[in-house]
């Protein structure tokens, strides 16, 4: 090491110019060198990263053995980054490194700050090395800054689109659970809504309840919104239309469970409610379902 | 194109093809109450199975058709209405308010047994 500082100084010094960017000192000739410095100091750096991540109290959700692990390939993917400068392949790296430890209960913080971490060991240990080369050290920092500033943003972006990624998957899952149609006698649709009906919510739980009811050849729907606190305009018209939708195909609606906020809605907008039957819990609606096709039900000891 | 009417009992059944044009939809509605007349049937199922859009004309000329039968003191049932033409058709406000309806043919002709029966 001491021999390439002693020949970059007898280059400027030859050359007899005020110190400048020499062509072989060109950023990507200092990149170089710098990559060189941290593949040659791998072990020992990645040793005092793992310990600063510890001290720090990061990553607690992982073992020592896991951290270590994790710390080698991200290292090595780190000083890749600076070599190539392929940020694609390091942003593809950084998905592929968070859909394995989000589930394990790591969060942005933590990857944002062991990158940061990570940044910090590496400059250090070229203030380390350059020390006694001030000109140096800058020119190194200059071609290094950049590269650590993109390899960090890179990777917390990463980070946060796998994250994203995991959330709509989430909510298209929990939408299709929050709408099933339930078959519970022959001919009888039971549609349980709960949570919150948005236009687009509303929309699907209509295909998905015409579906059902052609396919199921059902002759009566409940649709119970017990679990719904509150409707707007938009979505109590969207109820409506299932409602006669679903005549059309043949089946007779019973709506069941309307709060008093939403029967005030369904006033307000002037519902005809001749047209809609409703009564008020699911018992009540299912035993009129099963008046309506035909069903009595009574208990064992009074059939005998 | 001529609909097809077919008689079965005491009933009608007229079965739409895909695309009707709207004098296709006139002659309907003229050939269904003659032939109710002359069959003395007691109902007729129309039959949109095939249909797979549903203009506000041709909702109208259902709706009228089911009128008109009524007058002759007959029912009328359409039958076989695709979830998406219903979709569209209570979008677009076509309810085909005061008509009977049901999922197919089968249900239909259960559906006019069923009244028949109470009515005798």
């Amino acid at each position: 090491m001491a021999k390439r500082n002693e020949t970059s100084k007898e280059t400027i010094t030859l050359n007899n110019q005020v110190p400048q960017l020499v062509p072989s000192e060109a950023p990507s000739e200092l990149l170089r060198e710098l990559v060189a410095h941290l593949r040659q100091n791998r072990n020992q750096l990645r040793e005092e990263w793992v310990v600063r991540i510890t001290e720090t109290r990061l990553l607690t959700a992982m073992t020592k053995e896991e951290i270590f692990a994790e710390a080698t390939s991200v290292y090595d993917s780190y000083v890749e980054a600076l070599e190539t400068e392929a940020f694609e392949a390091l942003q593809a790296y950084a998905r592929n490194l968070s859909e394995r430890i989000i589930p394990r209960g790591v969060e942005t913080h933590e990857v944002v700050g062991i990158v940061l971490l990570l940044r910090d060991v590496l400059a250090r240990s070229l203030f380390a090395k350059y020390q006694n080369d001030f000109k140096k050290l800058n020119r190194i920092l200059d071609a290094y800054e950049p590269a650590a500033n993109r390899i960090a943003n890179t990777v917390a972006v990463g980070f946060v689109q796998e994250r994203e990624r995991v959330i709509r998957q989430q909510q298209e899952a929990i939408r299709e659970l929050s709408t099933p149609v339930l078959q519970v006698r022959e001919r009888l649709l039971i549609l349980p809504i709960i949570g919150v009906i948005d236009p687009q919510r509303a929309r699907q739980l209509t295909e998905q309840l015409l579906r059902g009811i052609r396919t199921n050849r059902a002759k009566v729907v409940v649709i119970d919104i017990t679990g719904v606190a509150a409707m707007d305009v938009t979505v109590a018209n969207h109820l409506v239309q299932t409602v006669e939708a679903s005549r059309l195909l043949g089946a007779t609606v019973i709506v069941t469970g309307l709060s008093p906020e939403i029967a005030q809605t369904l006033v307000t907008i002037g519902v005809d409610l001749g047209k809609m039957n409703t009564v008020g819990d699911l018992q009540g609606g299912i035993e009129q379902a099963e008046r309506l096709l035909g069903y009595r039900v009574a208990s064992l000891a009074e059939a005998q | 194109m001529e609909v097809p009417i077919l008689k079965q009992g005491a009933f009608l059944i007229a079965t739409f093809q895909a695309a009707l044009s709207d004098a296709d939809l006139n002659q309907l509605r003229m050939g269904l109450v003659q032939q109710v007349v002359k069959f003395r049937s007691r109902a007729v199922i129309v039959d949109v199975t095939a249909m797979d859009v549903m203009d506000s004309f041709a909702s109208r000329t259902l709706r009228e058709i089911a009128h008109m039968i009524r007058l002759r003191g007959a029912e009328t049932v359409i039958v076989g209405i695709q979830p998406e033409v219903a979709f569209a058709m209570v979008q677009l406000g076509l309810t085909l308010e005061g008509v009977a309806t049901a999922l197919d043919l089968e249900e239909g002709l259960a559906y006019l047994n069923e009244r028949f029966k109470a009515a005798n």
